[in-house]
Parts: C-alpha cells; sequence; structure tokens
C-alpha cells in the first residue's frame, strides 16, 4: 500500500522532472542523451560530495580525538 | 435624469482585476526549460548542419548556394527548435460549426511534427473552450438561419465590387442602420474583415504629424495600422493610466520632436477587452484624460461587443456611459455575432469621410449579403426586435457562464488573469514543457483548448486561453473543470497562493 502511493508519488516527481526541463518534448535519443548526461552529473556530484564531506568528517575526527587526548598541549597548538 | 454618483468616483461598479504573480521557483524552472530547449536546439542544428541528420526546412537551390542567401537559418530557431516539437496543438482542422461542441479530424505525425497526415476519423463532440462564440450564435439551427437561407438565395454569395462601385447593397444600408441604432451613435459603415477595418481605416483618420498613444498590448491589426499611417507613435504601459497621462503631458508640452509646433491630432488606441490577458480597459478614466487634454479616442470592441454590458453593448454601456464619449467606436462581427467584418461607428461627418477615404472602401470587397443577414438577425435577437427576450437570456447565460468558470477555476488554485467580468480567461501555465502536455492530454478528454506561447506572450507567461461561451450548458463547464482540476493536480498547475483550500466542500461538513 504505502509502497504502491510512493512509487506513484516518485513517478509524478518523474513527469514533474520531464516537464520543467522539456524532455517530454525530446525525441528517444536526445532523451537517451539528456537523461544519461544527467546521470553522470549527478555520480560525480555525489563521488565529489563523498570524497569532499569523507575527507573533511576524517579531519575533524582525528582534531576532536587529539583535543580530547591532550587537552592542555593541543588546546594552546590549535589557539597558536 | 441621475442624481448624481452616489460616492463621486468615476466607477459605478467595483473593478476587480487580477494579475498575479508566480511564486519565484516558477520562473527558474522556466527557464531552466527554455535553456535545455536552446541547448538542444544547438544540437540539433549542429547535426543538420553537419549532414548527420536529415534536413526538413527550406534550403537554397544548389545552382544558388553563392548568391545572397534566402533563407536565413538562425532566424528561425525558435520556430525549428521548440515551436515544431508541440506544433501538433495549432492549427487543427475541424470539420463542423465551432459552435459549443465541433468535431475534428484526427491528426496523426510520422516525423515529430514535421509532416501530418488525416487518418480519416473524426473526433465527435469535443467541447469547444477556444472559439471566440460568446454569445452562441454560431448555430446550424434551421429555424434560427431562416432569413439567412432566403437572403442567400436572393444574393448568391459574390458581392464582385468594392464599396465605392457596386457593391454597396441596401443589406449594407439596412446593416448600418441597424448598428448605429445599436450602439446609440449617429451613423456606422461597415467592413468585410474585421483585421482589415482596422489597419485601412487608421490610416485614413491619421497621418505624419499626429500622435499615436497605443496600448502595450494592442492587437497586431492596431499596431500595422498604426505604422502603415505614418503617424508618430508612443506606448503606454498596459491600463496604466499614470503612464498615459505622463505620455499626454509631454506630448502637449513638448508637441513634436524636432520642430516642437503643436501635434496635428493626439489619437488614443485601446481595446475593449484585450483577448491574452482578459481585462478590461478603464475607460471612464480615459474619457476623463481625454477631455482635459483634448485626444481624440480610437475604441477597438472586437472581443467586447456582446460579450459585456448589461445588453451587451459592449464596454461603454459596461461602465454606464454614453457612445458620445468616444470618438471612434470600432468593433468585429466575428466574436460575438457569429459571422465575419467589421464596423467603424460615430459620429454622422466621420462615417462620411471615412466612405470617401477609407483604403477599405475604395479597394476591399464589401460584405456578403448572405453574411450581412446574420449579423442583421443576431443584432435584432439581441436587441429584442424579433419579439422574443432570447438575446437578453444569451447575455445573461454568458455572464452566469463566466462567472461561474471564473470562480471556479479561482478557488480550485489556478492563476487567472485579468477582470472578473470578462469571458477570456487566460490560464497561466509558465513552462514551455507544460504547454504541449495541457493540450494534448487536454483532447485526449476531449475538451478543445488553444494555448499560447511565446511570441504572442512574455517568455516566461505561456497560458492556455478560454472562451466562455452563452452556448455552454452548466454540465459542459463541469465537465471542463473537472478535467482542469486533475490536469492541475498532475502538472501542477495550482499556482496560485490567494486561493482557499480547493475543495471546500469536504470541510464544511
Amino acid at each position: 500500500m504505502d509502497v504502491r502511493s510512493s512509487l506513484s508519488y516518485l513517478y509524478w516527481l518523474f513527469c514533474q522532472f520531464e516537464l520543467i526541463t522539456c524532455s517530454y518534448l525530446m525525441e528517444p535519443w536526445e532523451k537517451l542523451l539528456f537523461y544519461s548526461f544527467n546521470l553522470a552529473l549527478l555520480g560525480l556530484l555525489l563521488y565529489t560530495t563523498y570524497v569532499c564531506v569523507a575527507l573533511q568528517a576524517s579531519s575533524a575526527f582525528q582534531l576532536l580525538c587529539s583535543l580530547l587526548a591532550n587537552p592542555q598541549d593541543s588546546a594552546l597548538a590549535v589557539v597558536k | 435624469q441621475k442624481n448624481g454618483i452616489s460616492n463621486g468616483t468615476l466607477y459605478k461598479k467595483t473593478f476587480i482585476e487580477h494579475f498575479e504573480q508566480a511564486p519565484m521557483y516558477v520562473a527558474v524552472f522556466t527557464f531552466v526549460g527554455f535553456a535545455v530547449g536552446t541547448i538542444f536546439g544547438y544540437l540539433r542544428d549542429f547535426m543538420r548542419a553537419w549532414g548527420l541528420e536529415k534536413r526538413n526546412i527550406a534550403a537554397e537551390r544548389e545552382q544558388q548556394k553563392d548568391f545572397v542567401p534566402l533563407y536565413q537559418d538562425f532566424e528561425n530557431f525558435y520556430t525549428r527548435n521548440l515551436y515544431l516539437r508541440i506544433r501538433d496543438n495549432w492549427n487543427r482542422p475541424i470539420c463542423s460549426v465551432p459552435g459549443p461542441q465541433f468535431d475534428l479530424m484526427e491528426r496523426v505525425t510520422d516525423d515529430y511534427n514535421w509532416t501530418f497526415r488525416f487518418t480519416g476519423r473524426t473526433i465527435r463532440n469535443v467541447i469547444n473552450m477556444g472559439s471566440y462564440n460568446y454569445l452562441g450564435f454560431a448555430e446550424t439551427d434551421v429555424n434560427a438561419l431562416k432569413t439567412v437561407t432566403i437572403e442567400l438565395k436572393k444574393y448568391g454569395t459574390g458581392v464582385c465590387s468594392t464599396r465605392q462601385e457596386m457593391g454597396t447593397l441596401d443589406k449594407h444600408v439596412e446593416l448600418e442602420k441597424l448598428v448605429a441604432k445599436f450602439l446609440g451613435v449617429e451613423d456606422a459603415m461597415v467592413f468585410g474583415m474585421g483585421f482589415a477595418t482596422n489597419s485601412m481605416n487608421i490610416p485614413a483618420l491619421v497621418g505624419k504629424g499626429c500622435l499615436i498613444l497605443s496600448d502595450e498590448l494592442n492587437h497586431t491589426s492596431l499596431v500595422l495600422g498604426a505604422r502603415l499611417s505614418g503617424a508618430t507613435i508612443r506606448i503606454f504601459k498596459h491600463n496604466n493610466m499614470q503612464s498615459l497621462e505622463k505620455l499626454l503631458r509631454d506630448a502637449i508640452i513638448h508637441g513634436q520632436p524636432r520642430t516642437h509646433r503643436a501635434w496635428r491630432k493626439i489619437i488614443i488606441l485601446v481595446e475593449g477587452i484585450y483577448s491574452m490577458e482578459g481585462s478590461i480597459v478603464r475607460l471612464p478614466e480615459i474619457v476623463s484624460l481625454k477631455n482635459k487634454y483634448k485626444a481624440y479616442l480610437y475604441l477597438d470592441e472586437a472581443h467586447s461587443i456582446g460579450a459585456v454590458g448589461a445588453t451587451g453593448r459592449g464596454v461603454v454601456e459596461y461602465f454606464g456611459m454614453s457612445p458620445d464619449d468616444v470618438d471612434v467606436l470600432m468593433g468585429t462581427f466575428t466574436k460575438s455575432f457569429g459571422a465575419a467584418g467589421g464596423y467603424i461607428a460615430g459620429k454622422k461627418g466621420l462615417v462620411d469621410f471615412l466612405r470617401t477615404h477609407s483604403h477599405s472602401a475604395v479597394y476591399a470587397t464589401s460584405m456578403c449579403p448572405a453574411v450581412a443577414e446574420q449579423i442583421i438577425r443576431a443584432m435584432k435577437c439581441l436587441m429584442g426586435l424579433d419579439g422574443t427576450t432570447q438575446g437578453l437570456q444569451r447575455v445573461r447565460q454568458l455572464e452566469k457562464n463566466t462567472r461561474y468558470f471564473r470562480r471556479k477555476l479561482h478557488e480550485m488554485g489556478f492563476i487567472i488573469y485579468g477582470n472578473d467580468d470578462s469571458p477570456v480567461v487566460p490560464l497561466l501555465l509558465y513552462m514551455p514543457g507544460k504547454i504541449g502536455a495541457f493540450a494534448r492530454r487536454m483532447l485526449e478528454k476531449n475538451i478543445g483548448v488553444v494555448v499560447v506561447g511565446f511570441p504572442a506572450t512574455p517568455i516566461t507567461e505561456s497560458r492556455a486561453r478560454f472562451c466562455v461561451s452563452a452556448a455552454h450548458t452548466r454540465e459542459m463547464l463541469d465537465t471542463v473543470l473537472n478535467a482542469l482540476d486533475e490536469l492541475g493536480d498532475f502538472l501542477h498547475l495550482k499556482y496560485s497562493r490567494y486561493s482557499k483550500s480547493s475543495h471546500p466542500e469536504l470541510y464544511e461538513e
């Protein structure tokens, strides 16, 4: 039940995407080109986000660990 | 005899117009749509230029490739790449009378709208929300058309002459007298074509050294007539009286551009109802401005004659003014009278001048007598001269239909432009992808609509234009409204932020 309504909602969202980007009007090969370009762009975006976020998160975690382990020395180092 | 206006303002009844702006994301998405369309347009043009795809557009012959180019490829970029994709929604041939319902010829395309072919089937009883049939006089009822058939048998169909040679028939004289009586003016003159009435008569009235102040959104016929006349044209913002007054003051203070002499004539061109916006002209204010600054007023009542006003006599009656306030009353018989042609009415001196000096009178064939008889019978019906109250009933029915349709669309949450009393209802679609989807899905539901896009409207505001008719029954309007409700939810068209909840009856219990 919930799956079906959420699937139909997703289909409706996809239709909105098609209408807004005029891909509803395109011929099939143009649609293929457009969607593959979009998916490639999305993939690159996700990968960059993953790398970037992961890097920042790991460096932030390292800083936190060093702060907790040596409170006074590292605090001075950070402030300087 | 009236005692005077009760609260002292120019308007005797409330003047409510809406031009609601959609939320910002709508404009962003519209531009995204156009950007994607443009990119793919460039891609397709590139492929066509390099021979990767078949060329279907006009091209010069091989022997003439070195000549000056006849077909500039880039100029019709928009037509070739964006309009062509949704071209199947326009120029649909119909094969019955354009009454409240009509029959369409079914048309399919095999190569994405470059060519069409007819399958031979007709789609029957499509509800007609696009024809300008405001009072429902486009009918094939035999009793109604009795006099028209008699006149057709008596005169035939061709006139074969111009007004000034041998084309003035007694039917034309009868029609002109009737039009003058209907509008309450001294005299009128009728022409065979509405567009030609404007474009051929404005050059006869103004010339070089005159000033034309025309509204931003005037129809092409008025623009063409103004340009042909050779007068100076200045544009004021749509229905904006401050803009008009500023232009008038500048014109009178500074005079003509180089010599600073006084203008020979200042004429204001406005329309009664603007067909793309559904807005009604602010006539009382314009008349008071024109009287103050001594200018002339040309009112084009193409869409408003028969459609507004207590007895169908147009915007002059709608605002409770006298027809003497307007110098030149122009209108067409195409919209509310189910015929073809136009008229110009006013003082006798003006009309006599036009009879001799108008290009249309000298060179254009006059109106066909059967068509003139159709107008005569429609006008007699409206005035009540045929002994029934059918004309007045039609006007009332149109008013009721207009109010019902507009109210329901507002409640549902669509953005509608225009005055609450105008039978032209533009529903905003905004995005180019939705134009095609809307028109096609409405046709699948057996409703024929007219959608309008970029060159006729601003680029971000494409719309679907409904023309309510007195011949539409409540059931037809309900069918259309239900279809619009469904389609509005599916295409996400309900952008209005002022509406109440879309189904109030569910909450009242």
